[in-house]
């Protein structure tokens, strides 16, 4: 994921991870991570309840070819772009086939047309373009528009913008460069409850790579089919005290 | 951007700390000049480890000159309190050393002279038993950290405020097999800062470490707060370190008397 707007693209992998029940393989060690640890966060019972988490961690689903990256915490000051590179010289030592980023942008730097379309967009590298464009393309996917590089100024190029991306363009525009095959998935969000956006990410991922059974035409089932973790509860605290009441 | 109800718009912090990519693109139109400057100054950043009372150097590591099997850490005052009054005070322990450290952030230029109200790290050996703060390093340590958190800081579905604080929780890593002294932190309960990063540290390199979280809602120095400490020395690991409870209680008193008078506000 890249650490944005409303934590969307973390808060879509903590699903996809706890769907798939994915095994934990390994850790991302890196100081460029603010440090967090907590207790096993995908935990379903007491018996698996007490491994412990870092902030970065890969799990796998051998039996889809599925490796994800966990993030967990926010980037150490000016360490963004160091994390950027190991993380892209890890993919491409490690001979992944393809990336996909999930991500997120501030939904209120929309334009007028952004803002009347479906607020999910893709971006693909050119090395992915030629193995996934006919199958992006019968999905009616809408690609991210280009913006004025310097909003206030009328005259300024136009090129990708992703504000409020964290990492995501850095992401991007490396692995055009190093012809690494990536593919970003964003919803335009603000912060907020941000768990129906990451429910709308996933479904939006799954429509290309269908990771679970494909929606049927009842929308309302769609919510019941992710595994929430059960380290989402308490996400805005902790109880109320009765006094206030 | 967020609207308020006076209708004013105003720039909303974002909780995924993407703010700083403004800063990074800031960092873009940064002269190399500055560039350089930045660099040169994060380049000064040490983390030294010092002989105490000579200020020297130490030219080998920390652990190579007195490899331990069991580290104990104490992160705050609190935790600080409670390893002086109860562990430190059983035995004779001998300082090692100290960690003196300099980034760009801290206020004094000087690193070889730290005020009494700056951050500190001193490192105790216990001459009588080598093997804490003694024997091969990484093969058989053991690490134990101790350290405080406010209670607001702890999720629960009741109140934090009617839990009956301090209380202590655990958090160990894989390959610590020994049972801890109270339960374990429960999801969706997080660390993080210095003890996140011992605690991360051991379980990528697979070493045994526990980590003794204190909730209080006590955040200086306080009696209670340390003493909720206690249920750990009935652990494996510190069983045989603690050996006079009752006097370790009277210099913790002590302890807190001399606080006491040093934190007067009208002083």
């Amino acid at each position: 994921p890249a650490v944005s707007v409303g934590n969307v693209g973390q808060l879509a992998m903590d699903l996809i991870i706890s769907t798939l029940n994915m095994s934990k393989i390994g850790y991302f060690y890196t100081d460029c991570l603010v440090p967090m640890v907590g207790n096993n966060p995908y935990a379903t019972a007491e018996g698996n309840s007490t491994e412990l988490s870092i902030n970065a961690e890969v799990y796998s689903l051998p039996s889809r070819k599925l490796v994800a990256l966990q993030l967990r915490s926010i980037f150490i000051k000016y360490k963004s772009k160091p994390f950027c590179e190991k993380l892209l010289s890890w993919v491409k030592s490690s001979g992944c086939a393809r990336v996909i980023v999930l991500s997120s942008s501030h939904s209120y730097q929309r334009n007028d047309l952004q803002l009347r379309s479906t607020p999910f967009r893709y971006l693909l590298t050119p090395s992915i373009q030629r193995s996934v464009q006919n199958k992006i393309k019968s999905l009616n996917w809408q690609e991210m528009e280009k913006s004025r590089c310097i909003p206030e100024i009328d005259d300024s190029e136009f090129c990708i913008r992703i504000p409020g991306g964290g990492i995501t363009k850095t992401l991007y525009d490396e692995s055009c460069s190093k012809e690494i095959q990536m593919a970003v998935l964003l919803k335009f969000v603000s912060e907020g409850d941000n768990i129906p956006d990451a429910l709308g990410l996933v479904e939006y991922l799954n429509e290309w790579l269908q990771i679970i059974k494909p929606l049927s035409d009842d929308p309302t089932a769609s919510t019941s089919r992710w595994k929430i973790p059960s380290s989402w509860r308490l996400l805005f605290g902790s109880g109320l005290p009765p006094a206030l009441f | 951007m967020a609207a308020t109800f006076f209708g004013e718009v105003v720039k909303a912090p974002c909780r995924a700390g993407t703010e700083d990519e403004e800063e990074e693109e800031e960092g873009r139109r940064e002269t190399p000049e500055d560039r350089e400057v930045r660099q040169q100054l994060a380049r000064k950043r040490e983390v030294r480890l010092l002989r105490r009372q000579t200020k020297t150097s130490l030219e080998v590591s920390l652990l190579e000159k007195y490899p331990c099997s069991k580290f104990i850490i104490a992160i705050g005052n609190n935790a600080v309190a409670f390893l002086s009054s109860f562990v430190m005070n059983s035995g004779v322990w001998e300082e090692v050393g100290c960690a003196k450290l300099w980034n760009e952030w801290c206020r004094t230029a000087d690193t070889t002279h730290l005020s009494s109200t700056e951050a500190f790290c001193g490192f105790y050996h216990l001459k009588s038993n080598p093997s804490v703060f003694g024997s091969c390093p990484r093969k058989n340590m053991q690490i134990t950290i101790l350290t405080c958190r406010h209670v607001t800081d702890y999720k629960t579905l009741e109140s934090t405020g009617s839990l009956p604080s301090p209380f202590l929780k655990a958090l160990k890593t894989q390959n610590f097999k020994d049972p801890a002294c109270c339960p374990l932190l429960e999801q969706p309960n997080i660390v993080h800062d210095l003890p996140a990063a011992v605690l991360s540290y051991c379980q990528v390199w697979k070493i045994p470490a526990i980590l003794y979280l204190c909730y209080t809602d006590v955040m200086k120095l306080d009696l209670i707060t340390v003493e909720a400490f206690k249920p750990i020395l009935s652990t494996r690991s510190l069983k045989g370190l603690v050996k006079n409870i009752p006097q370790s209680t009277e210099i913790l008193k002590k302890l807190m008397t001399t606080n006491e008078i040093q934190s007067n506000i009208y002083t």
